[in-house]
């Protein structure tokens, strides 16, 4: 696998991991700590439509979402195995959309593991290289709220936090 | 990558004049053929499209500009090629997904472990 097919990401979190599962699986609870808010609950095989919501943990995150409020964005979950792993595909910020339905998407894994008291979580998003190097750099360009967002966002919360 | 690690104004600044390329169908197009035919003249890339050649000429610098492409004579012509590291950079920037993510683990952390205090 290649460096720039794959992020992963791997954490502790200081919570059990039946609490963790919740927060990951039950897709109201998922959409106040990402940011969205879901049309239907995370079931295997469900095409769900999702809508920028500014996330009630973080008051300078959610300033930051406001702007973007309602913007939709389609969740494909593939995978739901309680109490250890779900998976969606989506479109990586930016690309598809209206104009380009058929770009591929990448696939987001969350997987628990019980770590004492605690809960290792690792966060994987695949499947980069299969999208075109055109679109790719589209994808850091869109300006329909996709990477454009995204990166101001980071921008934004980097200046903000000096 | 810690959860709260996030890119650099730095990086971001350096990247900016690239997005900037890019954020155009016709440069992106231009990208595209350079990628996979490059290097290519003027004539040839305004070839089977709607653009003059100083319309061509005009994408090119504003390409050339951040550092996407840059041209060489060869023979009686300027052929244009692709800088494969600076695109290297963009690629480089998938980070930022990375970095995303480590932040939306933050909240999350902040989310599950709220409850205990």
């Amino acid at each position: 696998m290649s460096t720039t097919d794959t992020i992963r990401k791997t954490v502790r979190l200081e919570a059990p991991l039946a609490r963790v599962w919740d927060a990951i699986s039950d897709s109201r609870q998922f959409g106040a700590w990402f940011g969205a808010e879901f049309d239907g609950p995370f079931t295997a095989g469900t095409t769900l439509t999702a809508r920028i919501r500014p996330t009630t943990v973080d008051p300078e995150v959610a300033r930051l979402q406001e702007p973007h409020a309602g913007h939709a964005f389609e969740v494909q979950v593939t995978q739901v195995e309680p109490p250890q792993r779900l998976a969606f595909r989506w479109h990586p910020h930016g690309t598809g959309g209206p104009d380009h339905p058929d770009d591929p998407t990448t696939l987001v894994e969350f997987e628990l593991e019980a770590d004492g008291d605690a809960t290792r979580i690792t966060i994987t998003e695949s499947g980069f290289d299969r999208i075109a190097l055109e679109r790719r750099a589209q994808a850091f360009t869109a300006n329909d709220g996709g990477w454009t967002h995204q990166l101001r966002l980071v921008a934004r919360y980097v200046t903000g936090a000096r | 990558m810690s959860p709260q690690s996030r890119p650099s104004p730095a990086t971001l600044a350096g990247v900016a004049p690239v997005f900037t390329a890019l954020g155009d169908e016709t440069r992106l197009h231009l990208v595209s053929r350079l990628c996979q035919e490059g290097p290519l003249s003027i004539t040839r890339l305004a070839e089977g499209t709607a653009l003059t050649r100083q319309a061509v000429t005009k994408h090119l610098r504003v390409l050339g500009d951040a550092g996407l492409a840059s041209s060489r004579r060869h023979g009686r012509e300027q052929q244009w090629h692709i800088e494969a590291r600076r695109l290297a950079e963009v690629r480089r920037l998938l980070a930022l997904v990375s970095a995303q993510w480590g932040d939306a683990l933050g909240r999350l952390a902040t989310f599950v472990e709220r409850d205990r205090q």
